[in-house]
């Protein structure tokens, strides 16, 4: 597979390392009253869809990104590709 | 002046030159490295003292360039590294944090890394027996990172298509030097 | 016997002469053949035996697609079974053999399965094979594997080099006859970077086999001269010998290129083969198409073969397998290979063709609506039995019979990604579906444009549409006059009533054998594959499955393509395993890490361990040392006793800078490290998110807004991994900024009473290193041996007074030799990972055996390190109320009741008088070494509540090595508990 990288253009998916789910970036708030049943839901209930999917992607032999790549599960379409802590920030993460 | 020896890369006194076919693979040990880093927010004056101490803008994703006293490549978002003559800069990251002070944070690289430097008219043909980078079609100045042999090395085009150099881990200088030998030799 | 059946003409080269071996045999042959076009051309059309019946086999093709003519190739370590016959270039000196005969391949005794066939049917293994089952491996598989086999192995190490590589291009384009050839020209002058890739050696395909003209030149000169100038274009590369074996995700293609397969033996230092990755922008698949047979009984015997084949014979190669031939088609093409052989003076006996209709079209007999039923001849064709269209039978002695089915679109490589092939019902064959691998266009033959014109022009405007894709304006080149004739064809798959006739002769399946699968309900193309093997031999059925398929259909009563194709799959042909491996073989299998006193050490007889990548001193034995424990235990108490040096750079290090650096090491240890003061060094640990323990290290603060952390060397890449992953994606506005400095710095651990005394000989005398100006867990920047810069740790693994001294990688062999010579007056010896491990063992330090992934800090005795004030990675849910039970387990130390017994790491603890079950089990241990300081076997485990089960004996049960060890349950701190030594 190629990945097109938001600074460096296609690259070789063998650069990367693959984590899974984009939703880990939503790591939950520690102090919320529910807490524990919102790191459970984070950790361990994930959406296992047949087509679109927003994944995590390191690029370890690259420029140590780690990118956000929506690709369909069923054909590998790669339909788009940010960094990563841009969808942080714009999920409303900061420090 | 202290008294310890150093060793080269691949561990000898003085680094090691092979010519195999029309490539020549070049053990390179008289740079210092460190890395470069924008510190959160301060994009604007970093970039300022950067051109200051480097005399030169800092190169794009993707690019190298050469100033009067330091070579800079990017390595990263907001990262650099950049390589000065060890004879002068032996202290680099002291010098370099010195000249950016809290725009940036400065790590010592000298120790980390070995380059070998190639040149010769089968130097693309060896390296695409190496690495997925598209070496053929890389422009002077173009610096990416890329595996080779399953390490995790820099590729910097010094001239396109005759000049380049390999920058990889250190503590596997043999594996990698072993490997740009294996490969000059099926081109040569 | 010198090439009797040697034509004139062809494209091989007559001034040199070739000298060749088969079976033993010295034959003669030229530049430019092949194997199979040697030894027809010698007389020889019997070159193996088939897979199951063992009956006679010559060639049955000219190419890739061959099911029959596999040879083992080469003699020693380079011996290389199943190679085809068809696509071996000959070369001065080839040493051929045919496999799967016994004794000789005139007299196979294995013949005797032939005559046994009536029990060898489709299904035979399974339904025999299968009881009674202690049968299987004793008998039943020895049995086959000797009556089956297909070659044989040299069984020694493949002496030769395998390379790897990555191409870059925008336009690839996969097989160079009339098609490739016009797209390269197209694409080429148009000055887009263009890769022709082709299987066979010369370029130019079926324009090499046939003689019809293009325009002023013959097909072959056409060719050349195309070749000539793609050659002196530099944005074109030529690849022939190239196969590409698959179309991958994202236009990347996979091809294995034979450097060295013509040759003796490739060159010093280079490569047999060379497997290329190649990333394209778009694809031209211009891989022509296969013509298939008609089925009949006894339709294998050698001498008989595709018509096209033995057309190309006698063009390319100037050979036929006999001077007297007849030939057996449903379609015009098969006529030419009649009026070739004619025009090369082969004697045709006749043009039998299942059209009633049929045109005459070549100056010989032809018999129209006959039909060819069966052959005779032991080890060759010797007659054909004609049934012709009055129900008669006419006997005909002919040495060949070329036969022709018509052709398929070679659609393989359009069907890599899932995509399903169509059905050209005027063809009567599978053409490329609607669905193709993105980027990938299809011209000439591989699409059903079968006449020249037809293949020319669809590749010339094939390479304008994919460069108009690009962007890239390219005008199709003048193409020259060629012949454009139609397809006729009534579509004809085998003789009725034929039973003994074979459909794929590679897995030896025939007509009777689809029919039986139909009959006992394996009606499904994939079931119908499965239980015949049919197109499941190295073939891969090229020649094959679109038989199959047309008798199912009838069978079923439904068309072809409603009967359905099997999927085709990566690869196109055979790579051998070695071009997969590339250079990753035997030493050079994967990097190697060296350590900074890896030389000195190699000097002073090392023994070395593979720690990963690393390679690291496990033990330093001196003379009259001549077990490894004697080594170990001398270390260890040389340590204890005065001190020890160990290289411990490979722990991986991180830097870490800016001004939240603080605030990101307190997210992510479970301890706090924001009030840690600089020059301090703070134990941290790490854990997942689901709470268990994965890693821990040595953070030291430099500075405020500096740090430098330390991972164990398992998990350096991981942990950077993860610290980026939390920077970016979870804090993405913190100030901190990470990078890897593991290799930059030498460093090395003094451990030991005299540890100061000695580093206090090294560091420069302006550093105070005393107790009291550099107390335990203490750090700094230093300078040694009279002005290098170092950093100095007071650190300690051993439990020793210890630290570590690091400077800059390039110094690290000057510093081993200044630290081994300053110890000289304290007896300091240099200890290996062994030592290591038994004194971290011996002080209760948890290593990767503990921080196994499924221990928490609790676990490890560190739960209250945990702090519940803050935000960490792994805090939340370490909460759990299963990790937390009563229960437990603790990290122990264990020692043996009876000192002298030994009990080993992975044994499970059992109370005294339980049942050694999994119920009753009480936990397990994970470290164990002997103890030279306390004279026994010492161990760390996890016990159930074990901190509160201190004195406690129980059992150490090892069921693998059936032993039982009754064990203490101690504190895990063997020596110096109260870490006096630490301080001192």
């Amino acid at each position: 597979m190629i990945i097109d990288h938001p600074l460096l253009g296609p690259r070789d998916a063998q650069e990367f390392t693959y984590l899974g789910d984009a939703r880990l970036i939503e790591r939950p708030d520690w102090q919320a009253a529910d807490a524990a049943e919102q790191f459970y839901d984070y950790l361990y209930q994930r959406d296992n869809p047949a087509g679109e999917h927003r994944e995590l992607w390191f690029h370890e032999q690259g420029d140590r990104s780690w990118l956000v790549v929506t690709r369909n599960t069923l054909t590998h379409e790669i339909t788009k590709v940010e960094m990563a802590r841009d969808v942080a920030r714009a999920k409303g993460r900061s420090k | 002046m202290h008294s310890l020896a150093s060793i080269t890369p691949l561990g000898h006194a003085e680094p090691r030159v092979v010519t195999l076919g029309s490539v020549r693979i070049a053990e390179v040990a008289d740079r210092a490295l460190a890395s470069v880093t924008c510190r959160f927010g301060r994009e604007k004056p970093f970039r300022a003292a950067a051109r200051t101490l480097f005399g030169t803008a800092l190169p794009e994703p993707g690019k190298s360039v050469a100033g009067p006293v330091y070579s800079l490549f990017w390595t990263g978002p907001d990262q650099w590294f950049a390589e000065a003559p060890e004879a002068s800069h032996e202290d680099i990251a002291r010098i370099i944090k010195e000249g950016l002070g809290d725009n940036a944070s400065v790590t010592e690289q000298s120790g980390g890394w070995a380059r070998f430097d190639l040149s010769g008219a089968g130097v693309v043909d060896m390296l695409e027996r190496l690495a997925p980078a598209p070496s053929r079609r890389m422009q002077t100045g173009d610096a990416t990172r890329t595996a080779i042999e399953h390490l995790g090395c820099f590729l910097i085009c010094r001239t396109a298509g005759e000049r380049f150099s390999v920058i990889g881990p250190r503590s596997s200088a043999a594996s990698l030097h072993h490997a740009l030998c294996a490969a000059a030799a099926s081109v040569a | 016997m010198s090439q009797i059946n040697r034509l004139s003409g062809g494209l091989i080269d007559r001034t040199q002469t070739l000298d060749f071996r088969f079976d033993g045999k010295s034959y003669q042959g030229h530049p430019g053949d092949t194997l199979a076009s040697a030894l027809l051309a010698n007389g020889v059309r019997l070159m193996g035996r088939s897979f199951k019946y063992h009956r006679p086999r010559g060639p049955i093709s000219s190419g890739s697609e061959e099911p029959n003519a596999i040879v083992e190739l080469r003699t020693g370590a380079r011996q290389e079974p199943n190679t085809r016959a068809t696509t071996a270039e000959l070369f001065e000196g080839l040493e051929a053999k045919s496999q799967n005969r016994w004794p000789s391949l005139a007299f196979d005794a294995m013949g005797i399965n032939d005559r046994l066939s009536p029990f060898f049917a489709a299904g035979f293994y399974y339904k025999t094979f299968m009881w009674p089952k202690a049968f299987w491996e004793k008998l039943y598989e020895p049995l086959i594997r000797r009556a089956a086999g297909l070659g044989s192995l040299s069984k020694e190490a493949d002496p030769d080099i395998y390379d790897k590589g990555f191409l870059h291009c925008d336009l690839l384009i996969i097989g160079a006859g009339p098609a490739g050839l016009a797209a390269a020209l197209t694409a080429g002058r148009a000055g887009a970077d263009v890769i022709l890739a082709d299987e066979d050696f010369l370029m130019g395909g079926r324009l090499n086999a046939e003689t019809f003209a293009l325009g002023d030149d013959g097909g072959a000169q056409w060719a050349a001269a195309t070749v000539a100038e793609l050659a002196s274009l530099p944005n074109v590369r030529l690849m022939p010998r190239t196969t590409v074996l698959g179309a991958f995700d994202h236009g990347i293609y996979g091809a294995l290129e034979r450097n060295a397969d013509h040759i003796a033996l490739p060159a010093a230092g280079k490569p047999r083969q060379t497997l290329w990755r190649i990333y394209t922008r778009r694809s031209l698949l211009c891989a022509g198409a296969t013509e298939r047979p008609i089925a009949f009984d006894n339709n294998d015997r050698p001498g008989i073969m595709l018509a096209g084949a033995m057309r190309a014979y006698a063009n390319r190669w100037a050979a036929t397998p006999d001077r007297k031939v007849a030939i057996f088609t449903n379609n015009d093409d098969g006529h030419r290979t009649a009026i070739d052989l004619i025009a090369g003076g082969v004697s045709v006996a006749a043009v039998i063709d299942t059209r009633p209709d049929a045109p005459r079209l070549a100056d010989c007999e032809l018999l129209a609506g006959a039909h060819v039923v069966d052959s005779k001849g032991r080890l060759g064709l010797r007659f054909v039995t004609v049934r012709l269209t009055d129900g008669s039978s006419r006997p005909m002695e002919v040495g060949a019979l070329g036969v022709s089915g018509g052709w398929n679109p070679n659609v393989h490589l359009t069907c890599h990604h899932r995509g399903r092939p169509a059905w050209d019902g005027a063809l009567a064959a599978f053409v490329p579906g609607a669905e193709l691998p993105r980027g990938m266009s299809v011209a000439g033959a591989a699409k059903g444009a079968f006449s020249t014109a037809a293949a020319l022009a669809s590749g010339a405007a094939g390479a304008v549409a994919a460069l108009a894709d690009l962007g890239v304006k390219a005008r199709a080149v003048k193409l020259p006059e060629a012949e454009d004739v139609p397809v006729n064809l009534t579509p004809f798959w085998y003789v009725k009533g034929a039973s003994r006739a074979w459909i794929d002769p590679q897995n030896d399946v025939t007509v009777k054998d689809v029919k039986l699968a139909h009959q006992e309900g394996y009606r499904s193309v994939e079931h119908l594959k499965r239980y015949t093997t049919l197109g499941m031999a190295t073939d891969q059925g090229k020649t094959a499955n679109i038989g199959g398929l047309a008798v199912m259909a009838e069978m079923t009563g439904k068309s072809i393509p409603e009967t359905g194709t099997t999927i085709y799959r990566p690869p196109y042909s055979p790579v051998p395993i070695a071009a997969f491996a590339g250079r990753s073989a035997g030493k050079d299998f994967r990097p190697t890490r060296l350590t900074p006193s890896h030389k000195w050490a190699a000097e002073q007889g090392a023994v070395f361990v593979e720690v990963g990548m690393w390679l690291r001193a496990q033990w330093f034995p001196r003379p009259g040392e001549t077990h490894w424990r004697q080594s170990v235990d001398r270390e260890v108490l040389a340590t204890r006793k005065s001190v020890g040096i160990c290289d411990v750079t490979t722990l991986g290090k991180i830097d870490v800078q800016g001004t939240d650096a603080a605030e990101f090491l307190n997210r992510v240890y479970v301890n706090a490290f924001a009030k840690l003061a600089v020059g301090k060094v703070r134990y941290g640990l790490m854990l997942r998110e689901d709470g268990m323990a994965t890693d821990d290290g040595t953070p030291a603060r430099l500075a405020d807004d500096h740090f430098v952390m330390t991972t164990t060397t398992a998990n350096a890449v991981s942990v950077y991994r993860h610290l980026e992953f939390c920077r970016q994606c979870l804090w993405p506005d913190m100030d901190v900024q990470l990078i890897s400095t593991t290799e930059a710095w030498a460093q090395y651990s003094v451990a030991g009473p005299n540890a100061r005394k000695l580093l206090q000989k090294i560091v420069d005398a302006e550093h105070d290193i005393s107790n009291e100006a550099f107390p335990y867990m203490a750090c700094g920047e230093v300078t040694v041996c009279g002005g290098l810069r170092a950093r100095l740790f007071r650190i300690s693994f051993s439990g020793e007074l210890a630290y570590e001294i690091a400077v800059p990688t390039r110094y690290g062999d000057g510093l081993i030799r200044a630290l081994v010579e300053a110890g000289q007056e304290f007896d300091a010896v240099v200890y290996g990972t062994e030592a290591l491990g038994v004194m971290r063992i011996e002080k209760g330090h948890a290593a990767g055996n503990e921080l196994n992934g499924t221990t928490t800090a609790l676990n490890l005795g560190m739960g209250k390190m945990v702090s519940k004030k803050k935000d960490c990675i792994g805090n939340t849910l370490s909460e759990r109320e299963g990790l937390n039970r009563d229960d437990a387990l603790n990290l122990v130390g264990f020692r043996p009741v009876h000192r002298n017994e030994v009990f080993a790491a992975g044994s499970h603890l059992i109370n005294t008088g339980d049942e050694a079950n999994a119920a009753n089990d009480q936990g397990y241990l994970t470290s164990v070494a002997f103890s030279p300081n306390l004279g026994h076997t010492i161990g760390l485990g996890f016990l159930k509540n074990g901190a509160a089960r201190l004195g406690e004996v129980m059992r150490a049960v090892n069921p693998v090595q059936d032993a039982e060890i009754s064990v203490e349950v101690v504190s895990p701190h063997f020596i110096d508990p109260e870490g006096e030594r630490l301080r001192a």
